[in-house]
């Protein structure tokens, strides 16, 4: 038999399991918006790159699939229209008189037209794309491999990260283009591509056209879409907010193989 | 006059009852460093899941086939929000729970999971990715600590394994639970068959499965062993099951806390936090 003595005390305990929850969960809310806490967070990434790192070599491949396996059609995110209009003139002809410039850090900056990047050592490959959201597509890429690009202009030796700046702005203004960048591990990786090609056909305009980045083993939003200038760099931390690309500015972790 | 008399008598003869070692320290502090990192975990990873709250079985999520479990929200004609879940083609309305919920202003608005639910309580991608990573390693440090302890120290083979007469008892165990009949006296001193399997279960069935379902999701890890993620259906599946083991996880934990409740609250909370569990020896015979 429970006594009123029972019943209320497991009544106040009710209440103060719930009412303890609520005060560490706004506890944890406050915690976020510290400066300190997120930083000491941040040391999990750390650890997770350092960690997946020592694991996985730095060459290993990811996988690759087959046609089998290619989603029926490849999901546009984030920009699908650059609002810049310099962009809509250049794809009004077709990319025509688009040119990828490629300089900073190296002995030969070049610039390069769509035919000439066509015209560099290519790859073609069916692989994985995995949003951070969580979502997965799988598309068939062709395009130039980054490592024959750089071969062609000679990074120098300080050269540790490859920028990429793209042209889609991020803000109603026209403020904030795109950014991302990769070390030159990833940059030298035989499936790191400048993909042209989606599926058989010219890359459409809402999956980044005309020139896109393929770093596999990383998630999405490290694929930079609408590349319009490449450069070698010993340091982005003068670069926009200083952390590497438009997301990682907004936070995310500048290494995103998990 | 006998109040008085009973609070001044030593505890280990009152009732005829005494206090016994239970749980070491090492066990007792890995305990509460558990479960505050899978609380943090479940919380940050249900704000993760806010993201993309929609789970798919095979490689990719678009394959040409809808997803298995979907949260939505739908703006119906009268511009009012409704939020619904999808399960393997049946929909149901589920304002106010999940897909969608009133605001502080009193306006029913998107929202995956209520914000009590989720760390942090607002959507915030980011934030819950660096609380989820962090607390992982917490985790799975804690959890490799405790496996290293538990066999050396043979807290695994004297406790937790079953042995003869706890294969023997299980049948009795299952209607003894059923009852919400517990061991008193000295058999309380040991776990019973049914709490040492499930306890086994959790160790080593489903921790290393969420671990490894997060371990096929992060497209370096895939690298490992290019194609090691089909075993277990394609990295949306790994997702899925991830999904799935972390609400299993969460059914553990309510069972847990209910036949701790069930059978002697304070007791059992003394004894994970001062170690030292009351045994009434009268009841026993």
């Amino acid at each position: 038999m429970k006594t009123r003595a029972d019943l209320s005390r497991r009544h106040f305990l009710g209440r103060a399991l719930g009412a303890a929850g609520a005060l560490v969960l706004s506890g944890c809310d406050a915690l976020s918006q510290t400066q300190w806490f997120p930083k000491l967070l941040a040391t999990g990434e750390a650890l997770n790159q350092a960690a997946q790192h020592l694991i996985a070599p730095r060459r290993a491949m990811a996988q690759e699939f087959s046609e089998a396996d290619l989603s029926p059609s490849f999901r546009s995110n984030g920009t699908a229209m650059p609002d810049n209009p310099q962009y809509a003139a250049l794809a009004a002809e077709g990319f025509a008189q688009y040119r990828l410039e490629v300089g900073g850090l190296v002995e030969k900056p070049v610039s390069l037209s769509l035919a000439e990047l066509r015209a560099l050592p290519s790859r073609t490959q069916i692989t994985r794309h995995d949003c951070v959201e969580g979502w997965s597509a799988i598309g068939k890429w062709k395009g130039a491999r980054l490592a024959a690009l750089l071969e062609t202009v000679r990074p120098k030796p300080a050269a540790r990260y490859v920028m990429f700046y793209c042209a889609d702005p991020m803000e109603p203004n026209g403020a904030s283009p795109y950014y991302e960048s990769i070390d030159m591990d990833d940059a030298y990786h035989p499936q790191t591509l400048l993909a042209y090609e989606l599926n058989g056909a010219p890359l459409p305009i809402q999956n980044g056209a005309p020139v896109r980045l393929r770093v596999e083993r990383q998630l999405g939003y490290k694929h930079a879409k609408y590349v319009m200038r490449i450069e070698l760099v010993e340091s982005f931390a003068k670069v926009a907010g200083g952390k590497g690309g438009y997301w990682e500015d907004q936070g995310y972790e500048w290494y995103a193989g998990i | 006059m006998s109040s008085s008399e009973s609070a001044a008598a030593p505890a280990s003869v009152h009732a005829g009852s005494y206090l016994y070692y239970r749980h070491s320290l090492a066990v007792r502090v890995m305990h509460w460093i558990n479960v505050i990192a899978l609380t943090i975990l479940f919380l940050s990873g249900l704000n993760i899941f806010s993201a993309h709250p929609a789970l798919y079985w095979g490689k990719s999520s678009y394959t040409g086939k809808p997803p298995l479990f979907q949260i939505a929200t739908r703006e119906s004609d009268e511009d009012h929000v409704v939020g619904v879940t999808r399960i393997l083609g049946h929909e149901f309305v589920t304002t106010e729970v999940l897909g969608a919920a009133t605001d502080a202003e009193g306006d029913v608005v998107a929202r995956t999971f209520p914000g009590w639910l989720t760390l942090p309580s607002d959507r915030w991608l980011s934030m819950a990715r660096r609380w989820h990573f962090f607390f992982a390693w917490v985790f799975v440090i804690n959890g490799l600590c405790y496996l290293a302890y538990s066999i050396a120290s043979r807290h695994l083979a004297r406790d937790l394994a079953p042995d003869a007469s706890d294969w023997r008892s299980i049948g009795r165990s299952i209607v003894d639970h059923l009852r919400f009949k517990h061991p008193t006296g000295e058999a309380a001193k040991r776990y019973n068959v049914l709490q040492k399997l499930a306890y086994l279960s959790v160790i080593f069935v489903l921790l290393p499965l969420v671990i490894l379902m997060g371990f096929a999701m992060s497209p370096w890890l895939d690298t490992l062993i290019p194609g090691w993620v089909d075993f277990f259906g394609g990295r949306q599946s790994a997702r899925t099951i991830h999904f799935i083991v972390a609400w299993l996880l969460v059914a553990f934990v309510l069972i847990h806390v209910f036949e701790v409740i069930v059978s002697g609250f304070w007791n059992h909370l003394r004894s994970m936090i001062t170690g030292r569990y009351r045994v009434n020896s009268e009841l026993s015979k």
